[in-house]
């Protein structure tokens, strides 16, 4: 077979790239828990496989969520992927084809045009070289729109984009020179054998017009190899890395598998599988405070490189919103929570005077209230909640009405796992000694905890929201509409936390006329209060409050609502727009009619509600 | 040795040559915002684990500015960082970063001590 010197560039760096992959992606999949190996040997000859291989079309290949976020955007990186996974396809037919057999080795499927030099004889052939010429259009229609994006990426959605290291520049600036290099080999070859379709035919005629192509043919294929090799060879060192991992990823979340609260093989796979693309940076509010270098994708930068610092780890709102946003469906939050567990591992307390019995003795109940500590520095909270039990007639015992544990969630949210267990042990046992069937929470953050992290088979944790919609839905609660403009705030750990988006607002409907906002539900804002940054500023928690606010104000509300002590709190000092939870909208309902003391008259004025 | 029920008091002074300032310099280098403290005990008045059991934010600074380590260390264990007393200061101190400061530095120079 003939062969020449300039396929080795290529060969070296695909050899390279190929080994590096199977030794790196099989020490992550052994280091995987010993349930989660299982996971893959009993799914990797269901659906499930199927479903992840349409899924890697859909996504890697196709990029169905960027085209969601931005049309051209999308159509970019479509035709980069797509494009090039076309091309080694149809190359590859071509060259089966030509040759008729499968034994083809790469590089003559890769090369093709240079190694047959004369123009396709059958008909198949004809038609082979023509979607090749297809294909690369396509391809360099998107190397087009990539040059283009670096000098003005708004118009693909995106205001802002990450900050490139010397890896990610080599392996870019290959991959930018690989398609155009393929054309011009392509033209050059077309213009001496007249081997082209109709696009490489006229352009190797043009070029063979202007310049004597034999001299040039060999060197342009040499710096296409070489672009090909130089690619491969910085990928391990560049966000690159994702084209292959994601692969991996999209397979090992089908089959179940998630971030763990311990680093660990799938981990690394979800780090490596971050594109870097920036999208999670326009979502992030951190940058209101003007705070820029904290954001997802530099963590997971940061934790690839080994040198993440605190500073940067625990800055961060843990609000979630990055996370809908991210074309790769990483799990951004519990990526950075596994991070915190891993920093803070070593000084994690044990509450030893829990054990010393200061608390109540827990009272039998049905239903137990549990205010959290937030809520207790917003007393009309409580106070509603109190008026609303009595209103319904529900028998309850309020846990933490005064001398209670926290709920282990803030303790959490900063990855002291192993403390925040001993308070949850804690807790754990006074709300099973109590009989109960229901807890309601009034607060999200511990909503949270005690929905996931606290073993009560047998006991319902509802948000006061729930079930305060449930008190109504039984007609225990009077129903009372008020002609008041209201926004409803989701906040981060009930929103995207936990998932409730629909009682809050069932709720709120029937109590005032609530509109809509653009920034609500998965997209909703942080109030910029979240516990899960002890990093950040007061100053800087302020900005990232008014600029939330400020959208609001914009849709003239005469009221915001939401169901969070904490959100309440820090809207509270925003301006003068009355912050109310939703129990205390109920409350105003059930007192409209009622003559209150001067302090409620004036808690109510200042609600606007004109009794 | 035998009990005669009398006690021993425990030698309060603080010998400047023998102070050790650095867990107070990095959690003031980190957390500048404590410097600011007014020592007026809101965080005292609201805090979740002062309700079970005797804990107090401003005997925490003081343990800090005099270097008592050791009582530090013990003192720290308590709290449950519930962030109640963040919400309540005046000076909008970043208090639950001050309690992970003292803890990840007293961790540091003990390992160094050792």
């Amino acid at each position: 077979m003939e062969t020449t010197s300039f396929i080795w560039p290529f060969t070296i760096g695909l050899l390279f790239i190929t080994s590096f992959l199977v030794v790196i992606i099989s020490i992550w999949i052994t280091s995987l828990s010993r349930i989660d190996k299982s996971r893959i040997v009993h799914s990797i000859f269901t659906r499930k496989s199927l479903m992840a291989i349409g899924e890697v079309f859909m996504e890697s290949l196709l990029h169905r969520k960027i085209f969601r976020k931005n049309r051209m955007l999308g159509y970019m990186h479509m035709s980069l992927a797509f494009g090039w996974f076309l091309l080694i396809i149809v190359g590859h037919i071509e060259a089966w084809n030509y040759y008729h057999s499968f034994s083809v080795p790469a590089y003559k499927a890769i090369f093709f045009p240079y190694f047959v030099p004369a123009s396709a004889s059958t008909n198949s052939g004809k038609v082979l070289a023509a979607s090749m010429d297809i294909i690369l259009l396509f391809i360099l229609s998107g190397v087009l729109l990539a040059y283009y994006k670096r000098l003005n990426s708004k118009l693909f959605g995106m205001k802002k984009t990450t900050k490139l290291k010397a890896g990610d520049r080599i392996a870019l600036s290959s991959l930018w020179l690989i398609f155009p290099l393929r054309f011009l080999a392509e033209s050059v070859s077309a213009g001496i054998h007249h081997n082209g379709s109709f696009l490489s035919q006229p352009c190797g005629q043009i070029f063979a017009s202007l310049i004597p192509l034999q001299s040039i043919e060999a060197p342009v294929w040499w710096a296409y190899s070489c672009s090909l090799g130089l690619f491969f060879m910085a990928l391990p060192v560049s966000r690159y890395m994702h084209i292959p991992v994601e692969v991996v990823l999209i397979f090992l979340r089908n089959y179940g598998i998630r971030v763990k609260k311990r680093i660990g093989g799938f981990s690394r796979i979800q780090v490596y599988s971050c594109s870097r693309c920036g999208i999670c940076l326009d979502s992030c509010q951190m940058t209101h405070a003007a705070i820029k270098d904290t954001q997802s994708v530099y963590v997971l930068k940061h934790i690839r490189n080994r040198n993440l610092t605190d500073e940067k780890l625990f800055n961060c709102l843990l609000c979630g919103r990055c996370q809908p946003d991210c074309p790769v469906g990483l799990e951004l939050n519990n990526l950075r929570i596994t991070q915190r567990i891993e920093s803070t591992k070593e000084y994690n307390s044990s509450y030893e005077y829990l054990k010393n019995g200061k608390v109540a003795i827990s009272p039998q109940t049905e239903v137990i209230y549990f205010a959290g500590c937030m809520t207790h520095l917003t007393p009309s909270i409580i106070k509603s909640m109190k008026e609303i039990f009595k209103v319904a007639n529900v028998k309850y015992w309020f846990m933490d009405e005064d001398k209670t544990a926290c709920c282990g969630r803030p303790l959490m949210q900063v990855g002291q796992y192993g403390a925040a267990g001993k308070l949850i042990d804690h807790n754990l046992e006074r709300i099973l000694a109590s009989g109960a069937k229901k807890l309601v929470v009034s607060c999200p953050i511990c909503y949270k905890v005690f929905n996931e992290d606290y073993s009560m088979s047998g006991i319902r944790v509802q948000h006061h929201s729930e079930y305060l919609l449930e008190l109504m839905a039984e007609n225990r609660l009077p129903v009372n509409k008020m002609p008041l403009k209201v926004i409803y705030h989701d906040p981060c750990e009930l929103g995207r936390g936990s998932g409730i988006y629909h009682q809050p607002r069932l709720l709120l409907d029937e109590y005032v006329e609530l509109i809509s906002v653009k920034n609500e539900k998965e997209s909703a804002f942080c109030c910029g209060g979240s516990l899960a940054n002890i990093k950040i500023h007061m100053n800087e928690r302020n900005q990232i409050r008014d600029k939330a606010m400020d959208e609001y104000l914009s849709y003239q509300p005469e009221m915001l609502a939401t169901a969070c002590p904490l959100c309440k709190k820090t809207f509270a000092k925003s301006n003068n727009l009355p912050v109310h939870d939703i129990a205390e909208i109920v409350y105003m309902a059930i007192h409209k009619n009622k003559i209150m003391n001067p302090e409620e008259q004036k808690f109510m004025e200042k609600s606007k509600i004109g009794l | 040795m035998k009990d005669f029920g009398y006690t021993v008091i425990k030698q309060r002074t603080i010998d400047y040559d023998q102070f050790d300032g650095r867990l107070l310099s990095d959690v003031l280098r980190m957390e500048p915002s404590f410097k600011t403290c007014l020592s007026c005990g809101g965080c005292t008045a609201t805090c979740s684990a002062n309700d079970l059991v005797s804990f107090n934010i401003r005997r925490i600074n003081l343990s800090l500015r005099r270097g008592e380590t050791y009582e530090l260390e013990s003192e720290i264990q308590k709290c449950m960082l519930c962030g109640k007393c963040m919400l309540v200061c005046p000076r909008g101190i970043n208090i639950r970063n001050v309690i992970m400061l003292i803890k990840k530095s007293i961790l540091k120079y003990k390992s160094v001590q050792l």
